[in-house]
């Protein structure tokens, strides 16, 4: 783990994500993520199984490919700190906020099984932060640009898009900084406005990649953007 | 074998982890307020180690070793999904008929 070795922090040229590595959480701390994560993805799991169809199978797959490949590019932000995407609120605003828990679940879990990046007791916490807060409150800020605007122009889907993006990152930083607190780790006095702080610029990396993936397969295949949609349609 | 969107969309996401070597080598966002708050130390190592890190083991070239752990990542990640979904998709159908 990258973390854990000062001198890796001088390599230019290997990309490190955010994932929270052991230690950072106390163990109570750890097993309420797993139990937690649990829940949710067992309601995820049970959604998504009556949503599936012939187009939201292979964008499940193409949505995970694309956020696991994009979220080791890390991005600079002010002061030497670096940012990647996260991805939830972009997967969620295609695939709904089911199918983008089960999508960010498996590459989180993958990044901490195969990449060692983010720990395996503290991945029930990694999960809830990047995988269903980030998912559910980036669908739930979309779900509200389209009740507000009253269509899905494209305005909406990228000024939406962009808001969504932004604050499923800063939910999730506001989540990282209430366990490092709960830990013992560091206090909330602390942790929550430093994480708030880098996260605000984080968010706009993460706002500006989802609304470039939106207008990238608005262009190439707008009807991928109604992979959801579809599906209940044919359901009713 | 027809080049469908979710093919080329599988091509997009290998593109993307050519840009891997070009990423910012920064701390990130947690990493930054672990070391300005001295909590980076409480941090542990894996208990093991496959693709640490994004470097494919066993290969000289750093950038070729993180480009090559994406291409693995990126492979596993789409057969998963595609693949578990497109069962579990059948599933459903077949009992419904």
């Amino acid at each position: 783990m990258i973390l854990s070795s000062g001198i890796n922090f001088l390599r230019w040229d290997i990309p490190h994500p955010l994932h929270a590595p052991d230690g950072f959480f106390s163990l109570p701390v750890s097993i309420a993520g797993y139990v937690l994560a649990a829940v949710f993805i067992a309601i995820a799991i049970h959604r998504t199984r009556g949503e599936l169809n012939e187009r939201l199978v292979p964008m499940m797959g193409v949505m995970a490919a694309f956020i696991f490949a994009a979220q080791m590019i890390n991005f600079p932000v002010a002061g030497g700190t670096s940012g990647h995407l996260v991805g939830g609120a972009l997967a969620a605003i295609i695939l709904g906020p089911w199918a983008a828990i089960i999508v960010m679940t498996a590459v989180v879990g993958l990044q901490a099984l195969l990449f060692q990046d983010g720990g395996l007791v503290v991945l029930g916490v990694n999960l809830m932060m990047m995988s269903i807060v980030s998912s559910l409150s980036g669908y739930g800020i979309y779900y509200l640009a389209r009740r507000i605007t009253g269509q899905a122009s494209k305005t909406t889907l990228f000024a939406g898009g962009f808001v969504s993006a932004w604050v499923s990152v800063m939910v999730a930083a506001i989540v990282a900084a209430f366990a490092l607190a709960l830990s013992g780790t560091s206090p909330l006095s602390l942790a929550l406005p430093a994480l708030a702080g880098v996260h605000a610029l984080i968010g706009i990396g993460e706002g500006l990649i989802t609304v470039f993936a939106l207008s990238f397969i608005r262009a190439a295949r707008p009807q991928l953007l109604q992979v959801r949609r579809e599906s209940q349609v044919q359901a009713a | 074998m027809k080049f469908t969107w979710w093919i080329a969309g599988y091509f997009i996401a290998l593109a993307v982890t050519l840009l891997a070597p070009f990423a910012s080598g920064s701390p990130d966002g947690l990493e930054r307020v672990a070391e300005d708050q001295g909590f980076i130390d409480t941090a542990r190592d894996a208990p093991y180690a496959i693709i640490a890190d994004y470097v494919f083991p066993g290969i000289e070239s750093e950038a070729l070793a993180t480009i090559l752990a994406g291409v693995v990542g990126v492979t596993i990640i789409y057969l998963l999904l595609a693949g578990g979904t497109y069962l579990a998709y059948r599933t459903a159908a077949n009992r419904r008929v």
